[in-house]
């Protein structure tokens, strides 16, 4: 049983080769992963392309339900994208090195996830054309964009996101776009040449790089938080029952650190499959993300178990007659999906035996996120379906138009991804280099001394711990 | 203050207007002919309202009572749908109207979340006689008739003369006699957003949910029926 976190005596020439193998020759099943993607990504665009020709009715989005699926799903997007923040900037400055082999698909999820998610508020507009109007742009006439309106704040905190996660997913690449650069030829050297900024590996630029990195990592993680605070308050700032709850922007973003961690798992068990990461992505790392999905999970579910009691004993009538409905109402199937995918199965994680089995956790992440995605779903429709007013209550179920452009969205997502995997390198070499030279000389007090100079670091000559952590 | 295009409430301020409806539902016959005014004066599309009576009935055979409720918006002095709006598309007038800039309107439909009293609605993009489409819609208070000095056309074919329109700052107008001499009351004060429409002896079966139980379902029938017949053919006929 593999209890170590990497293998020690892996050869630095061997984690380069390993990578860098993993960026060429894309075999059958590649090509027809995009294939499916791109027949995903058609169907939205056909979908999108109707209507924006028809308008928003052949959706279904309109009185009362005039926010559906598209909202949904924006917000689940949004979600997965802390997953990456969480890990790189988060258990970096926690110094939990665990992360390192694991953090950049993760950081690549984060950026297209939210490129995903950023597409979402557009096509939802009903005149896609003026979406610009949002936004603070110098215009003649002087009008700006209503600054009180949380729409607002969400274009500002989304466009700032993603400017900012992109940024940091490539400041953390420079050295391994050096190592490519150095083993490519024809357009990827071209390419890798530009991106890698004429990286030489020497002093001051290592320092630099590290005094960077770190600023950007504090500067992501408020801006993580807030960025989903913010889409809570698209919901938390009307005084719609159901939306209009105080514990919203925690609950959002606990929910999104959750989602975002579900599909980390997914991704690496993926990941390790098909590219044979054996070595760095191992069943230990495997491990600690899932006691970190299971510790999210009991927050997230801590937080549900708050908003049912805070309405329950409010007695705002409204409010507690949505939340009947929502449990015993027309929604019922969807919100005890819900429960069930949220709360119950992360228990899962719990047992040691399951935690290492792949196939086991592969099936339960995508449950995982498919309870994330209904957790949305929940939170948007049932709030439109059972308003103040008797008279517009109303169950629809979403239009083959949302649905197709929903499909659509984990095909552009898919896509993404899958040009990332064979344009970058999908696991980090310096860094891995890095875990691998500290954990080799954890055994060394010297060397303990001269390298890890932390508090919390075992003082030479301690015994180390069975986990090697 | 105000912000942007914002006017601040003018209720109560001396020399301006503000423009308020009494709905005296002791003298409502349930005729819907202020709907029938509205849609033929805006041509407002099938399935959305700008006002609309609610009917509901109650107790049993040979006890029986029907109740209306006409439902418009309520103008609030402190509307949700203004301050959510992210382009400013929605804006307070300075005589006390909640109105729609159609041009500036992106289709967001964050007014319409915002809203509590489902008063906004989408219109269809391709519309036969009318230019304005595909934008969030609502009503005005027939701002365009009121400015010329006629009431409202709702208020014009009421023929019980439930619905009654004026100056709240004019203290000999017929809305401010009403509401100075009868209880009136507003649907979800304490939602905070001021609401300008005054009903006159509503009934609490229609301005309240009542308590959480299956019963309360069935309120939602009439609205139902309409989404029921127009559920399938969605998709493809494209009719809002």
């Amino acid at each position: 049983m593999q209890t170590k976190d990497i293998n020690e005596n892996i050869a630095w020439a061997k984690i380069n080769e390993d990578v860098l193998r993993s960026m060429e020759n894309p075999r059958m099943g590649y090509w027809v992963a995009v294939v499916c993607c791109v027949a995903m990504v058609m169907c939205a665009v056909a979908a999108e392309i109707y209507q924006y020709q028809v308008g928003m009715g052949p959706a279904n989005l309109n009185w009362p339900h005039m926010w559906d699926l598209y909202i949904a799903t924006f917000v689940f997007w949004i979600g997965m994208s802390h997953s990456g923040t969480l890990l790189s900037a988060i258990l970096h400055i926690i110094q939990a090195d665990w992360r390192k082999p694991i953090y950049r698909f993760a950081e690549a999820m984060t950026t297209f996830s939210l490129m995903t998610a950023g597409l979402f508020p557009i096509i939802h507009l009903g005149r896609v054309w003026n979406m610009y109007w949002v936004l603070p742009y110098v215009s003649d006439r002087g009008i700006w964009p209503n600054f009180r309106s949380p729409l607002v704040w969400d274009a500002f905190a989304i466009t700032t996101y993603l400017t900012s996660s992109a940024l940091f997913l490539f400041i953390g690449m420079i050295p391994d776009l050096a190592i490519c650069r150095d083993s490519a030829r024809g357009w990827r050297q071209k390419l890798y040449t530009v991106l890698s900024l004429g990286w030489q590996g020497d002093d001051r630029q290592w320092r630099n790089f590290r005094k960077i990195y770190l600023l950007m990592a504090c500067f992501l993680i408020p801006l993580a938080v807030s960025v989903h605070s913010i889409v809570s308050a698209d919901f938390a700032m009307s005084i719609m029952p159901g939306w209009h709850i105080t514990t919203f922007p925690p609950y959002f973003v606990a929910g999104a650190l959750y989602s975002g961690c579900a599909a980390i798992i997914t991704l690496f068990i993926l990941l390790r499959y098909f590219f044979r990461f054996d070595e760095y992505m191992t069943i230990p790392i495997l491990e600690k993300t899932c006691k970190l999905t299971f510790a999210i999970a009991m927050v997230w579910s801590y937080l549900n178990i708050i908003e049912f009691a805070a309405t329950w004993y409010g007695h705002d009538m409204v409010a507690k007659e949505l939340l009947i409905a929502k449990f015993v109402g027309p929604h019922a199937p969807y919100f005890w999906m819900m429960l069930f995918c949220g709360s119950v199965l992360p228990f899962t994680l719990a047992f040691e035996k399951l935690r290492r089995h792949l196939p086991t956790m592969f099936v339960v992440s995508l449950f995982l996120n498919l309870g994330m995605w209904l957790e949305r779903w929940m939170i948007v429709t049932p709030t439109l379906s059972f308003s103040y007013m008797p008279f517009a209550w109303d169950v629809m179920w979403p239009s083959m138009v949302q649905w197709a452009i929903v499909f659509g969205s984990f095909g552009w997502f898919g896509l993404l991804f899958l040009v990332f995997v064979k344009v970058f390198p999908s696991v980090s070499m310096y860094e891995v280099k890095e875990m691998v030279f500290h954990r080799r000389h954890y055994h060394s007090s010297a060397l303990a001394n001269q390298f890890h100079r932390r508090a919390s670091d075992p003082k030479p000559g301690d015994e180390p711990s069975k986990e090697g952590a | 203050m105000p912000i942007g295009l914002q006017a601040e409430p003018s209720l109560g301020v001396p020399g301006k207007k503000r423009w308020a409806m009494v709905i005296d539902l002791r003298r409502c016959i349930g005729c819907m002919a202020c709907v029938c005014a509205d849609k033929a004066e805006f041509d407002v599309p099938l399935g959305v309202w700008r006002t609309i009576v609610k009917v509901k009935d109650t107790g049993n055979y040979p006890n029986t009572k029907r109740h209306f409720m006409p439902r418009l918006c309520n103008h609030c002095d402190n509307p949700p749908c203004v301050r959510n709006c992210p382009t400013e598309a929605t804006y307070k007038h300075e005589d006390g109207f909640v109105l729609q800039r159609y041009d500036r309107c992106i289709t967001c439909r964050t007014c319409i979340a915002a809203c509590p009293y489902n008063a906004r609605h989408v219109l269809p993009k391709n519309r036969d006689r009318i230019k304005i489409s595909g934008v969030i819609d609502k009503c005005t208070f027939c701002n365009h008739r009121v400015e010329k000095g006629l009431v409202p056309a709702c208020v014009q074919t009421c023929l019980g003369r439930s619905r009654i329109f004026g100056d709240l700052n004019d203290p000999k107008s017929e809305v401010s006699r009403l509401v100075a001499r009868n209880s009136t009351v507003v649907l979800k004060p304490e939602k905070g957003t001021q609401p300008q429409v005054y009903y006159i002896k509503p009934d609490r079966v229609m301005t309240e949910q009542i308590a959480s139980h299956p019963v309360s379902y069935a309120a939602r029938s009439d609205a139902h029926a309409f989404y029921q017949h127009n559920r399938g053919s969605k998709f493809f006929s494209g009719v809002l």
